[in-house]
């Protein structure tokens, strides 16, 4: 069971609350791209056994979007941020550094 | 002109504490900068009360508003006032961007009432929100989920919840809260 944390409303509430919205942080390919990057782009998800980056919905609360980044393995959630953002915050990666040093996922370290 | 009921057309029932549908009751949403002074004379306005901040609920006399998210109050009326105050709403904020709508017909609320611990006990069964009286205060405001649907709740008075959730479920929830206060099943578990 998940606690989060919705950086809108400022709600702690457990998983049910929320709903999961996949990977973080991608980057659209659309009209224009090659059929590999388009394919890659809808297709090829990371699935990492640690540290991952994720889209949540608070749709039993305010309804918005956010993303929070959590351990996997542990359930561990190491913070929740605005879904107004490319990359996590300087916070959150020095909040996942304090617990698991060397992480990586996707380009972001 | 048809006579408009709630939902369960004020049913109540009682068991450790008494669940009873309040009947109509006028809702307005309304979406905006909440920052504003234009959506804060809304409220004003229409309510009666202050802006409320985050998570929680101003309750007057004249009605109350609801902080639901960061872009979205519910002002509760009275039912019959409704339509009056949506449109002194609509005039009040003028150019500014909003979006104020009349859902009294899409909701339907409940109160729960008795011993205070008791009433947040039959809640706390439902909901998975801490509901002990230090964490859940009079005047806090809470949207989350009942059993499978979306409710918010709040405490009115010591002792006097109240639940607003969609229509279309209202039957399901009065059927949640008749079992969560079904006589016998109490836990006592906020009373220790």
């Amino acid at each position: 069971m998940l606690i989060l944390t919705c950086p809108c409303c400022g709600v702690t509430g457990e998983e049910t609350e929320f709903h999961g919205g996949g990977e973080a942080h991608l980057k659209r390919f659309g009209p224009g791209s090659t059929d590999e990057a388009f394919h890659d782009y809808l297709f090829s998800k990371v699935n990492p056994k640690g540290v991952h980056l994720e889209r949540w919905r608070h749709n039993n609360g305010c309804g918005k979007w956010f993303h929070a980044a959590r351990d996997t393995v542990t359930l561990e959630v190491y913070g929740t941020y605005p879904a107004q953002t490319t990359q996590p915050p300087q916070s959150i990666k020095d909040a996942i550094s304090a617990k698991r040093p060397g992480w990586s996922w996707r380009e972001f370290a | 002109m048809s006579n408009s009921v709630s939902a369960l057309n004020g049913a109540s029932a009682t068991g450790f504490a008494t669940v009873r549908d309040m009947g109509l009751q006028g809702m307005i949403t309304l979406r905006g900068d909440l920052s504003a002074a234009a959506i804060k004379n809304a409220v004003k306005t229409a309510a009666g009360g202050d802006m409320p901040s985050a998570g929680h609920i101003s309750l007057s006399d004249a009605g109350s508003a609801a902080w639901m998210s960061p872009d979205e109050l519910l002002i509760v009326v009275p039912y019959a006032d409704a339509d009056a105050k949506l449109a002194e709403i609509t005039k009040g904020m003028g150019d500014a961007h909003h979006m104020a709508v009349n859902v009294s017909d899409a909701r339907c609320m409940f109160a729960v009432s008795g011993d205070d611990a008791l009433v947040r006990e039959a809640l706390a069964k439902l909901m998975p929100v801490d509901l002990s009286p230090a964490a859940f205060k009079i005047g806090q405001f809470r949207r989350s989920r009942m059993a499978q649907v979306p409710a918010a709740v709040w405490m009115a008075d010591t002792g006097e919840a109240r639940i607003v959730c969609f229509r279309s479920v209202a039957q399901y929830v009065f059927d949640l809260l008749k079992g969560a206060t079904a006589p016998g099943s109490e836990v006592r578990y906020m009373a220790r």
